[in-house]
């Protein structure tokens, strides 16, 4: 296939399917709490709900304020774009494609919680400095992580790291330190995305938000963005766990996409077991937490430096 | 995944992690009990199944993997405490030593002059880092039960290297099971402490009279 067609591909499988996984994460928390829950296209119907309404702005707020969603909405769809998706191969790829994927979530990062400053609020801020803080701790994880891969062969590029010869590292003796990298990526996803037991996403008390808290002021369309954005986020930092994993290559496109979505579908069964079992860390435990699973990131490797 | 002797010295690694980040008592004695019950696993995988492997996995899983934990849970109980207080240097600055010093292990066992055979691969790191782990846990820590269960996994390390040993000096490694008594003495000196605090005096003729 052609760049375009797989261009075209990556961003049909990211829009269509990320609100999906919220609600399978959803379900998964009902049936464990032995409800039924909300129906499975819930977050579709909340997103054309939400695209219908009004917007009210503060007028304590400025251009800043609307640039948090949409650095939100536009950043993941960029940045799937240098990722394989399972077996498919990333569309856009060339050396260093790494450091720029990180960077990327670094600038939404950085526009949310501006917006949310801009606001003039002190909750807002209160939300912000633990974002920030918690993601300045998962940075190195994920950067060894990419450092055990890029030892293990391959040039410094996300598609040449994620490759096709995976599997059979995992047989070698390498394994060991490919499974602890999928722990530790775990771990950044739930703390990015803020997952139990970093954040809880259904408080409504605002002094235990994290991330919620940032996004209080939005509204209609704007909120719809940052809702969409954050799914798609998941999907994005998911697929990223996923790629590590040994997925057998088939040899059509069509099946691979299928098994890459299978895939998200049970690491959004996963995420929704790990909420439902575990409690929130208390918030002075977190920072704990987040540097043990860098130590254990170096630790693999250190095994492969061998 | 090469074989199985390496999966279970790196997860006796990753027990080691988890116990200098852990501040609950239970949870630490509960796991250092698994890593005694993989360090009797470690003896038979290495060894074969010989009759003097299964002794030796016997008595460690006797030993370290059942009563040494039950009479530590038993102390915990009576003495009603489950929390550890706050390391003396903290935690994340304990995890950053214990991860350096487990670093530190590996690249000092690439320069040891061993023969090489391919088990004697992974052995010495890990013996070494369980070591170090032991050691800062018994000098960090500020609970005696804390530092009782460094203590175990110092001695867990210790029983690596006999393991290594087993096929040449055979009785060493139950001399060093031996070293487990040990912690049953130190366990006894806390109870004895703790009897001592609440009747004021370890004679047990005083607790037979009746207060006027």
């Amino acid at each position: 296939m052609d760049t375009t067609a797989r261009v075209l591909v990556h961003l049909f499988l990211l829009l269509a399917f990320a609100p999906l996984l919220q609600g399978v994460i959803v379900k998964t928390k009902a049936f464990f709490a032995g409800r039924l829950g909300a129906p499975l296209l819930q977050p579709y119907y909340d997103l054309a709900k939400l695209w219908r309404k009004g917007c009210v702005f503060s007028r304590a707020t400025s251009w800043i304020f609307h640039a948090g969603p949409v650095a939100g909405l536009a950043i993941p769809p960029l940045a799937c774009l240098l990722l394989p998706f399972g077996r498919l191969p990333a569309p856009i790829s060339f050396e260093g494609d790494m450091i720029l994927f990180l960077y990327l979530f670094g600038l939404s990062r950085f526009l949310v919680v501006a917006a949310a400053l801009d606001t003039g609020s002190s909750f807002e801020g209160m939300g912000g400095a633990r974002e920030v803080t918690f993601s300045c701790l998962t940075e190195p994880t994920v950067l060894f992580c990419l450092l055990v891969l890029a030892r293990l062969g391959g040039e410094p590029s996300l598609g040449a790291l994620l490759g096709a010869h995976l599997p059979s590292l995992w047989h070698s003796s390498a394994g060991f330190s490919l499974a602890l990298s999928m722990v530790c990526l775990f771990v950044v996803l739930l703390a990015e995305n803020s997952r139990i037991p970093f954040d809880d996403p259904t408080t409504h008390l605002e002094l235990t938000m994290i991330h919620e808290v940032m996004v209080l002021d939005h509204g209609g369309p704007e909120l719809g963005m940052i809702l969409y954005g954050a799914a798609m986020k998941l999907m994005v930092l998911g697929a990223l766990l996923l790629d590590v994993a040994p997925l057998p290559p088939t040899g059509q496109p069509a099946l691979d996409a299928l098994v890459f979505l299978a895939g998200m579908v049970a690491l959004a069964v996963l995420v929704g077991i790990v909420e439902s079992t575990l409690a929130r860390l208390r918030l002075t435990r977190v920072p704990q937490v987040l540097i043990g699973a860098s130590l254990l990131s170096i630790f693999a490797l250190v095994l492969v430096l061998r | 995944m090469a074989n199985v002797t390496d999966i279970v010295l790196l997860s006796v690694i990753l027990i080691n992690f988890y116990i200098l980040g852990s501040s609950r008592l239970v949870a630490c004695i509960k796991v250092a009990a698994a890593q005694g019950a993989l360090l009797a696993l470690l003896s038979l995988t290495m060894n074969g199944l010989t009759w003097h492997a299964m002794v030796l996995a016997t008595e460690a899983l006797l030993f370290k993997g059942i009563c040494i934990p039950w009479l530590l849970r038993r102390t915990i109980r009576e003495m009603r405490i489950h929390r550890e207080l706050d390391p003396i240097i903290g935690y994340v600055p304990t995890q950053f030593l214990g991860a350096l010093l487990t670093s530190c292990a590996f690249l000092f066992a690439d320069h040891l002059p061993l023969s090489t055979t391919q088990h004697g691969v992974l052995f010495i790191p890990s013996a070494l880092s369980t070591m170090f782990t032991g050691c800062l846990l018994l000098t960090t820590r500020r609970k005696a039960i804390t530092q009782v269960v460094g203590y175990l996994v110092l001695e867990n390390g210790i029983f690596i290297f006999g393991v290594l040993l087993s096929q040449a000096m055979p009785f060493m490694v139950e001399a060093g099971v031996l070293l487990d008594l040990l912690v049953g003495v130190f366990v006894m000196g806390i109870v004895m402490k703790q009897i001592g605090r609440e009747f004021s005096s370890l004679n047990t003729r005083q607790l037979s009279a009746l207060k006027e």
